[in-house]
């Protein structure tokens, strides 16, 4: 197995053009890193501030979003990259889709934050949300490092972190219909929660595929649906 | 490259020093390959052998004079496949390619060592007549070089020479079947006594492809055949190639890798002489197997 470098082309242009989608998938994953951190801080700290911010900032994703690809397209149009570079550009045009979507439910995660925050009263549910948001936090930084070294083993433990953060949400779910029915007039303020879990569970999903896509980079594998 | 991008490039740059919480996206620094000698004992990795080969190639070693130009190459090819030969220039896959139907007999201290079989049968048996294998392993050239004789005669030549055609009906209908399958008779079939020469490169190219077919030949021989013709000319011929590999067995050599990309089914990665890899070409193009071939098909030789 090659190792992987994208250094030491003939045309040096093509060297930075990689370098430079690399880098720019970085600083999205750090941007949307950021955004699920702030989108959970705004709901166990009661932040509705914050929570706008994160609804705004997510326009800053879709524009990341849309340059990198268009970047990818033409690297693919003038280069024809092929073997590793191809598998690094194709798997950089697939990661930023799942960042995208990680932006997404950072999104959706903030505007639940606004409403608790209006309806106020009890806290129940956040210990939960405050641990699966740790969990999905920590995972998705162990991603990004993994991408940022090309380390495949890394990618791999990193998908297994998923099958906890599965674990955790169900229990969640059944601890969230317990308060459902232990007081109904909880019902509106717990969806909200129950909500807000769900998002963290597919920001996990989407983590993951982003593991699968750097496998795929470093060893040529796919191992999706495996 | 187009020059109004550089600006943009560095653009980014800076853009991504300044970005306050930005990973910087660290590269393990790798050495380039500069160390290209990979040594006497080496062994071609990937799916050299074919259940069904028409030619099977084994040791085969060639020298000019006393340098040697072919290491110890093996290899079979496939009936009715296309295999793509490529490396940088000097790697020695014209050489290899020339030995297929002895085309290196006629250079001067040129010496081919080891076993090539066709259909089982030893092409360098000294009873072997070369012409009739020439005929049997037929071969276009880099640059069309047709005769200089109408078109009709530049694929009539060969089938007369052999005495496949006893009438003159039969003539006629090998060149027309022949111009058919070069995908060149609707665009010549009106002077087919005009000379040769006055057609386009790509027409060119067509007619000696349609020559090299006249005598049905089992396998083609291709030495970079569309290096001197323009894309539409090329694509052409491409086309032609995936259509004639329903009845015959393809060798080409390229210096395009998309080209090989493109037309064949197996790819053989040749380096200073040795034959470093060969596997399908889809594998080759999208996960090679050999450091080397990965660093020559992705531009990373200097």
């Amino acid at each position: 197995m090659a190792k992987m470098s994208f250094e030491n082309h003939i045309m040096k242009q093509f060297d930075d053009e990689l370098e430079e989608i690399r880098t720019r998938l970085m600083e999205m994953g750090g941007k949307v890193e950021q955004q699920v951190q702030n989108a959970v801080r705004a709901i166990s700290e009661a932040d509705s501030k914050l929570a706008e911010e994160v609804i705004i900032e997510e326009q800053v994703v879709d524009e990341m979003e849309v340059d990198i690809d268009t970047a990818c397209i033409l690297i693919i149009a003038r280069r024809q990259p092929a073997a590793s570079d191809l598998r690094l550009v194709m798997m950089v045009t697939k990661a930023i889709n799942d960042l995208e979507r990680i932006g997404d439910e950072a999104k959706k995660i903030a505007n639940h934050a606004i409403l608790l925050v209006e309806e106020g009263g009890s806290s129940k549910g956040y210990p939960e949300i405050r641990h699966i948001g740790a969990s999905v936090s920590k995972m998705l930084a162990n991603a990004l490092d993994a991408f940022a070294r090309f380390d495949a083993d890394a990618a791999m433990s990193t998908i297994e972190e998923d099958k906890q953060i599965d674990l955790d949400y169900k229990t969640a779910l059944r601890e969230l219909v317990t308060y459902m029915m232990e007081d109904p007039r909880s019902i509106s303020r717990v969806i909200n929660v129950l909500w807000v879990v769900r998002s963290l569970e597919r920001i996990g999903d989407h983590t993951k595929n982003l593991c699968e896509q750097i496998i795929f980079v470093v060893k040529g594998k796919d191992i999706r649906h495996k | 490259m187009s020059p109004a991008e550089t600006p943009k490039a560095v653009k980014v740059v800076k853009k991504s020093k300044t970005a306050p919480k930005s990973k910087k996206a660290v590269a393990p620094k790798i050495a380039p390959v500069h160390n290209l000698d990979i040594g006497d004992h080496h062994v071609t990795v990937g799916e050299i052998f074919s259940d069904k080969p028409k030619m099977t190639m084994r040791n085969i070693n060639v020298f000019y004079a006393d340098k040697q130009a072919i290491h110890d190459v093996s290899i079979d090819i496939a009936e009715n496949e296309v295999i793509a030969m490529i490396g940088p220039s000097g790697c020695g896959k014209s050489t290899f390619l020339r030995a297929l139907n002895r085309m290196n007999d006629t250079v001067d201290g040129c010496r081919v060592e080891g076993d090539i079989r066709m259909d089982g049968e030893d092409l360098y048996a000294p009873k072997l007549d070369v012409v009739e294998l020439r005929a049997r392993v037929g071969m276009v050239f880099q640059k069309p070089n047709p005769f200089p004789k109408s078109i009709y005669d530049n694929v009539a030549y060969g089938p007369k020479i052999h005495g496949l055609a006893d009438t003159r009906v039969d003539l006629d209908e090998i060149v027309e079947n022949s111009l058919r399958k070069a995908s060149l008779w609707e665009e010549v079939k009106e002077r087919l006594h005009q000379p040769g020469t006055g057609l386009s490169g790509g027409q060119q190219q067509r007619l000696c492809i349609a020559r090299a077919i006249a005598v049905s030949p089992e396998v083609i021989l291709m030495d970079e055949p569309c290096s001197a013709l323009d894309p539409i000319a090329t694509a052409r011929i491409e086309e032609l190639i995936e259509e004639l590999s329903q009845n015959f067995t393809i060798a080409i050599v390229t210096h395009s890798m998309q080209q090989a990309a493109r037309v064949s089914h197996r790819t053989a990665y040749f380096h200073l002489g040795k034959l470093i890899e060969v596997n399908p070409t889809k594998q080759v193009f999208t996960m090679p197997e050999h450091p080397l071939t990965e660093a020559y098909i992705t531009g990373r030789f200097g």
